[in-house]
């Protein structure tokens, strides 16, 4: 590989200088509150915007050499992987529904997050953020394309995967991720940051693609593998932003320690119940597994936010409250997960299963103080009644939270077996919660979140069906009509692995590829 | 003090980085993952370029980095000699 | 406390029980049941029988589980928003004092779930 460089004539530090607020300039015919017209209304104070600096002092043209050098690697690995039938290497069909979940669920957001960085940049006066932002709006969009081209060579085999944008903007579980987001770029800039630069990049995205590109890896995924430690080459600087603009923000005035504090809670919170979804996809649809859920939030966030929090505690920045009730769940969030998957498997854009045995064994042996109590008793009768030809398919549709969107699954802190219900009256209206956290949320902003578009009551207000449909005729089916309004196709894209189109093609091509037939 | 962490990909051109920061931290721990090196280090870990150069006897950007960098943990200083990783508390 | 915002921030809920179509929204948990994964979301007419309720949509939604069959309605004990509730079956949901969005849950005292684990 050529990364030569041309001897430079200045130093890292002077070049990163010049090449930022160098290039700035002080208006003289416009008034700074008309260019950066939302900079004052969240209650943030920013006295002097010089001194943020990026510790990597990366410059746009330095970005732009290693960002290519970036590509030019992954374009030859999928190049590589698609002449050599790559998607018959994975562990086991299995397998592919983690990247149906990560491309319908993960994909969009980097979308989004390309807008919000986008956005965020331009409202920044300060040159040394602007340019980070406009380095991080880059990659984003550069994450959610390689993203799409990567797993578009598992889209010609498998199913779920045609339509993941559509999906993304209507399948019920997807509004979690996808409301989660909307909240952020809604907010100002400054929340904004903190909400995906600090709390989702450097807080909990080593929870999110570490365990999902070693988990890649570890399963002979060598497409998702690669778009993964190519975008996860990005998330250094993005993590350092992140971290650079929290500080900066607390040391230009004391009195935005509050505001940021309760921004760290809240995101902290949202971002963990996004991750519910990787605690599932860790415990139970990768076949090779790398660790377990447990002991990823244990390293990643117990010792390394741990590590985080003493050192903001210089700003007078404290360990978000959540964190008690997350280590009381952490026993207990990737199976409760599972079931609801599991439940609702009719009504999904992939396909669940029951764990076999040597893999409940796994599960026992990580989870030692709730699997067998807990869940195990209620696989095993799952695993009988579909033997039996009654496989659990729940056809009801669930009761959601308001803030976080998802099915009320989560159980009281501390009493696994009691589903934990909060509620809140706000004119006229009643509005429910999983947590404590999700209410207190709300409560800060009703406003906001009255107006969450839920599937569930979407669904029932008959705004989830195809153009055209009459729900009040003989016969109407309501599932039939909001999978075709999914772009979903019932029997094929749905329903359990065992009786999936997937698994039988898969086994079929494998065998061609290992036998002269 | 707590731990600092960078993690790379286990790949050719990051094994003499890798033994670079072996070699400049002694309180460096190699933790092997699939794919990946995750080096922890007890509150400070240093990239040293002089030593990346020594050890593949060519000139080295340290910014080079950028491309097989997976995560880390700490507050980062990158000049055109080290990059430092560190916990103030 | 209020959105901060550039302008006035106001909008409508997104379900209020004008968007229903005639019905309102009930929600209904059965206590140590986690076979179900979360308490069901159901659109019913004021009006119905709170008794045709249990045997029509409740059947339909629970009734997977072996204990269901079992229950004792007569000993059953229910909650509305936390707190005991005795409704009355051949009353309406109105009647009973149910309104859109009120959250009941019900427990069925000596059925706790598969092998007794509450699911
Ligand atoms: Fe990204
Ligand atoms: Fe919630």
């Amino acid at each position: 590989m050529d990364m030569t460089v041309a001897k430079k004539k200045l130093g890292l530090k002077e070049r990163y200088a010049v090449m930022t607020r160098g290039l700035d300039w002080t208006p003289s015919y416009q008034k700074m509150e008309d260019i950066y017209p939302y900079i004052a209304y969240e209650g943030i104070k920013i006295h002097d915007w010089d001194k943020w600096e990026d510790p990597f002092r990366l410059t746009m043209d330095a970005y732009w050499k290693y960002q290519a050098e970036k590509e030019r690697k992954l374009y030859s690995v999928l190049d590589a992987f698609t002449q050599n039938n790559g998607h018959l290497n994975v562990t086991d069909a299995r397998y592919l529904n983690t990247v149906k979940l990560f491309l319908s669920g993960i994909s969009p957001l980097e979308y989004v997050a390309h807008r919000g960085f986008a956005h965020a940049g331009r409202q920044f006066p300060g040159p040394g953020p602007r340019v980070a932002c406009l380095m991080q709006s880059l990659d984003e969009i550069r994450h959610a394309q390689t993203q799409v081209h990567a797993v578009s060579n598992y889209n010609k085999y498998y199913n779920g995967m045609h339509d993941f944008h559509h999906a993304h903007d209507r399948v019920w579980f997807l509004s979690v991720p996808k409301s989660f987001f909307d909240d952020a770029i809604t907010a100002g800039p400054f929340e904004f940051m903190v909400s995906i630069g600090f709390s989702f990049e450097y807080v909990l995205t080593n929870l999110l693609f570490v365990p999902f590109v070693s988990g890649a890896a570890y399963n002979g995924d060598m497409a998702a593998m690669t778009f993964g430690f190519s975008a996860q080459s990005d998330e250094a600087r993005h993590m350092t932003l992140g971290l650079e603009v929290i500080k900066f923000i607390l040391e230009q005035d004391p009195d935005n320690v509050p505001i940021v504090q309760r921004w760290i809670d809240k995101w902290t919170w949202r971002g963990y119940r996004v991750l519910t979804l990787v605690a599932m996809m860790m415990d139970y649809m990768l076949p090779k597994r790398t660790m377990s859920w447990k002991e990823s939030w244990e390293i990643y966030f117990e010792e390394n936010g741990g590590a985080l929090f003493k050192d903001l505690a210089r700003y007078g920045i404290k360990m978000p409250q959540c964190a008690e009730q997350i280590a009381l769940e952490k026993d207990h969030l990737s199976h409760q997960a599972w079931s609801t998957f599991y439940n609702y498997a009719a009504a999904a854009n992939f396909h669940t299963w029951m764990p076999d045995e040597d893999e409940m064994e796994w599960l026992s042996a990580k989870y030692p103080n709730s699997f067998d109590k807990l869940y195990r008793p209620r696989y095993e009768f799952w695993r009988e009644q579909a033997a039996k030809g009654n496989r659990f398919y729940n056809k009801t549709l669930p009761m959601l939270c308001q803030t976080c969107q998802i099915p009320m699954i989560f159980t009281e802190p501390g009493d696994p077996t009691k589903i934990c219900y909060r509620e809140v009256d706000y004119k006229g209206d009643k509005y429910h919660f999983c947590s404590d956290h999700c209410k207190a949320i709300f409560e800060h902003e009703p406003e906001k979140y009255v107006q969450a578009w839920l599937p569930v009551h979407q669904i029932y207000q008959g705004n989830c069906f195809p153009e055209g449909t009459d729900p009040t005729v003989e016969g109407f089916d309501p599932l039939a009509a909001v999978l075709k309004y999914y772009n979903l196709e019932h029997g094929r894209d749905n329903l359990d692995f065992d009786v999936s189109e997937d698994k039988k093609n898969f086994a079929e091509w494998r065998g061609q590829a290992t036998k002269n037939i | 003090m707590s731990t600092v962490f960078l993690a790379l990909q286990t790949n050719e051109e990051t094994r003499p980085i890798i033994e670079a920061i072996l070699q400049d931290n002694p309180s460096a721990v190699v933790d092997e993952q699939p794919a990946m090196v995750k080096i922890n280090a007890d509150g400070r870990l240093v990239v040293r370029r002089q030593t990346i150069e020594e050890l593949t006897g060519r000139d080295y950007d340290l910014q080079e980095l950028q491309v097989n960098m997976i995560t880390m943990s700490g507050n980062l200083d990158q000049t055109d000699d080290e990059i430092t990783l560190f916990w103030k508390a | 406390m209020a959105v901060a915002a550039v302008s006035k921030y106001e909008f409508a809920p997104a379900d209020t029980q004008d968007k229903f179509h005639g019905a309102q929204l009930l929600y209904i948990g059965w206590e140590d049941h986690l076979l179900f994964c979360a308490p069901f979301a159901f659109p019913f007419p004021a009006t119905m029988r709170f008794g045709d309720v249990v045997a029509g949509p409740m059947q339909a939604a629970f009734g997977y589980h072996p204990d269901f069959a079992q229950i004792d309605w007569a000993k059953a004990e229910w909650f509305k928003s936390g707190k005991p509730f005795s409704p009355d079956f051949d009353k309406s949901l109105a009647e009973n004092g149910l309104k859109h969005k009120d959250v009941i849950r019900f427990r069925t005292p000596g059925l706790t779930g598969i092998k007794g684990s509450c699911s």
